[in-house]
């Protein structure tokens, strides 16, 4: 925790938040919370989640405790959320309980509105994957949410178009570049893939499979930007160089012109994570039982790694005056056989929780059904996923790769790829030291 | 026109071979249309079912319409529709509430003299130049500190003053309200309260009903104030529940044929209170004050 008091410390905004939020385990902290969870009587909680339906899964929740009623209030997602509740904390008005991308948590706990739920969740560690455990303390002794989805990436292709022009699905990224190639010699109109500069996570992802690290903190709270390293300079020069050579489109995801792409077959395959059959369903419904899931591509062959896009979990803000309530509930929602298959069947999430990746909770996705061990490859998948290391201002760098990506895509030049990544370096670690954070360049 | 025909007349060619001014006529469809056509893809995309939304041709009417339509109605249990009489609650009352502060307010710094009056009416024009969204979060922070976040009071408080509602009340009851009337009336023993309820009221309503339409329209479609203010889902108008189901993170398909759906009825009231407001709302505020 002293990493974080530090640097907060030195904000002097957030000094007093310091004190009491960050080092969590502090008395004065820990025995109100533990006097207004055992105070009795009913306990109401609000939720700000965007995923849909969540509402569903916290009946049943509530039908089961009486005595701690959860509403949920449906946000916007991602970086809306975020904004959000950081005003909302200010103002004092924050909600009991948040879902918090794993990329926002290190922004929401320097912000001071998460709270340190360790001693009411610590015991959750063996429910999930380390690299997902991890993410939620920050490499602390403190816990800041409870895991609940992951999005370990993946390669989704048209198995129908792929056989069709003899295709062969890619094992490296080496013969992921020829495919791409072949594909646009078999189907003019086609593009293997696209590559999204509105995209930031899948990005990260990518980077974080060759090994990236963009943020680093060590254990006297200095922290290391390496968004510019070998590893991420690496993928965005392999992306660059494709969409530069042309063989892979440069439009952005998540537009209709991308999901009529889909529909059509002009983009054949998509990288994307273990949740894309939920987009595909809506993007591309024309195209059922026509895809195929398989792993990620690898930079050496014989390796198996993967990174991973969204995902998200609970969080306890330090405004509730039930934090012991909110903790119980957001490990419940987590862990919880009950609320896991709750999860997966209306919210349609793929669970964090390690036994929610398994058994029959989770059945082949209904867009799926030529690919009936869709979730057994999941789960294998899953466990090769490599840790994210997020830092205090991934919106910052988030925008800068907006930006300058934005730019090198349009322009379809390799040079302007790499160029980016450094502009997106150095603009998070300005914005870091001008936040006050104690910060090194890789 | 009427020079025009003249001068016509006056070369000795019939009037009706005047020629089609085909430049502004030009200008003019191409204006219509940039406004017509977005209003009739909603109207048409609003009919298209989730296949057909991005794949068949941009103006051919779908199949989906009442699909969409009972899809919209059941989803979370028709929290749709609870946005929607929020919306009319938000706008209508607010504007109401809007209009009868306009109303007086205007009215006094109108029709009577007193010390403060100009400096009153120049802070009242200098918050015509302040826009509305630069003050939401000042607002929003104002009103945690009172409790009153997050609730129906957060979204009405904050529209019932407007600047230029007072503004434009107080041309329009200088223009107006003669003040030979107000002075008959007092002489008849009417009291001010009954000269600005019987008398400049009516008078004004002209202006009135275009300062209720004004914050009507600007509450409908106010997004940033809601945004910051409301956390409950239950309480959001419908512009901001709307976004709420575009927004639903990378990992959900945002629900386009919903919103669509949805947009085209939220509109619908908007274009209802026009038709029914515009017998009350003829180019009177104009004429008013040039007449006077």
């Amino acid at each position: 925790m002293s990493i974080h008091r530090r640097q907060i410390s030195r904000r002097t905004m957030l000094a007093g938040a310091a004190a009491l939020g960050l080092t969590g385990t502090s008395a004065a902290c820990g025995g109100s919370d533990d006097d207004s969870g055992e105070s009795g009587g009913p306990v109401k909680l609000t939720y700000w989640s965007w995923a849909p339906n969540m509402e569903k899964v916290a009946a049943i929740w509530n039908k089961k405790n009486p005595d701690i009623t959860v509403t949920v209030s449906k946000q916007g997602s991602g970086a809306e959320i975020l904004t959000k509740v950081i005003t909302a904390k200010k103002a004092g008005n924050a909600p009991d309980l948040i879902q918090a991308e794993y990329q926002s948590l290190p922004t929401l706990v320097s912000n001071d509105v998460l709270a340190d739920i360790s001693k009411y969740v610590g015991d959750a560690k063996s429910d999930f994957a380390e690299n997902l455990w991890d993410m939620v303390t920050l490499g602390t002794d403190a816990v800041y949410g409870v895991p609940q989805d992951s999005g370990p990436l993946m390669f989704y292709y048209r198995e129908d178009l792929f056989k069709k022009h003899g295709l062969t699905v890619p094992k490296t990224w080496t013969e992921f570049a020829e495919t791409a190639r072949a594909a646009r010699k078999a189907l003019p109109d086609a593009y293997l893939t696209t590559f999204s500069s509105s995209d930031p996570g899948l990005f990260a992802g990518l980077t974080q499979q060759a090994g990236a690290k963009w943020w680093t903190v060590d254990s006297g709270g200095k922290w290391t930007v390496g968004i510019d390293d070998a590893a991420s300079r690496k993928v965005a020069e392999f992306w660059g160089g494709l969409v530069q050579e042309g063989v892979l489109d440069n439009q952005p995801m998540y537009t209709p012109a991308w999901n009529n792409a889909l529909n059509k077959g002009t983009h054949i395959a998509w990288v994307s994570a273990v949740w894309a059959p939920g987009v595909l369903v809506s993007s591309a419904p024309d195209t059922e039982g026509k895809w195929r899931m398989a792993p990620l591509p690898q930079w050496k062959a014989g390796e198996n790694v993967t990174g991973s896009w969204g995902g998200s979990s609970t969080g306890v803000s330090t405004d509730s005056d039930h934090a012991e309530a909110a903790a119980k509930f957001a490990h419940w929602i987590n862990t919880d056989p009950e609320a896991l298959a709750a999860l997966v069947k209306e919210v349609g999430i793929y669970p964090a929780a390690t036994k929610g990746q398994s058994g029959d909770v989770l059945t082949t996705p209904a867009f799926f059904p030529n690919q009936k061990d869709f979730y057994t490859t999941a789960a294998e998948i899953a466990a090769t996923t490599a840790t994210a290391a997020w830092g205090p201002n991934v919106q910052t760098a988030y925008t800068a790769f907006n930006d300058g990506f934005g730019k090198a895509a349009k322009a379809k030049k390799e040079a302007q790829f790499t160029s980016a990544l450094s502009t997106m370096q150095s603009k998070t670690f300005d914005d870091m030291k001008k936040q006050g954070f104690e910060v090194t360049e890789a | 026109m009427t020079p025009l025909t003249l001068t016509a007349d006056a070369t000795g060619k019939p009037a009706r071979a005047r020629r089609t001014a085909w430049v502004p006529t030009l200008v003019l469809i191409i204006g219509s249309l940039y406004c017509l056509v977005p209003v009739a893809w909603v109207v048409i995309a609003a009919t298209k079912n989730r296949s057909e939304l991005f794949s068949t041709f941009t103006f051919a009417p779908g199949t989906g319409l009442f699909d969409n339509l009972s899809e919209l109605t059941a989803y979370r249990d028709g929290i749709y529709w609870q946005w929607m009489a929020n919306s009319v609650f938000y706008a209508g009352f607010g504007a109401l509430l809007s209009a009868a502060v306009s109303a007086a307010g205007g009215y006094a710094l109108g029709r009577f003299a007193f010390r403060g009056r100009e400096f009153i009416f120049k802070v009242l024009l200098a918050g015509v130049l302040v826009p509305s969204v630069v003050l939401a979060v000042p607002q929003y922070l104002l009103l945690s500190k009172t409790g009153m976040a997050d609730s129906y009071w957060s979204m009405l408080l904050p529209s019932i003053l407007s600047p230029y509602g007072v503004y434009l009340v107080r041309i329009y009851a200088a223009a107006s309200v003669p003040a030979e009337l107000m002075e008959a009336a007092r002489m008849d023993g009417a009291s001010e309260w009954r000269i600005f309820s019987r008398i400049a009221v009516p008078m004004m309503m002209p202006g009135l009903i275009t300062v209720f339409l004004f914050q009507f329209v600007g509450i409908w479609n106010n997004f940033l104030l809601p945004y910051v203010m409301l956390a409950d889902d239950e309480k959001f108008p419908i512009t901001l529940g709307l976004y709420t189901l575009l927004a639903q993170g990378a990992s959900q398909p945002a629900l386009y044929t919903l919103v669509i759906t949805g947009c085209l009825l939220a509109i619908l009231p908007l274009i209802a209170l026009f038709l029914v407001i515009q017998r009350f709302w003829s180019l009177d505020l104009l004429s008013g004050s040039i007449k006077a």
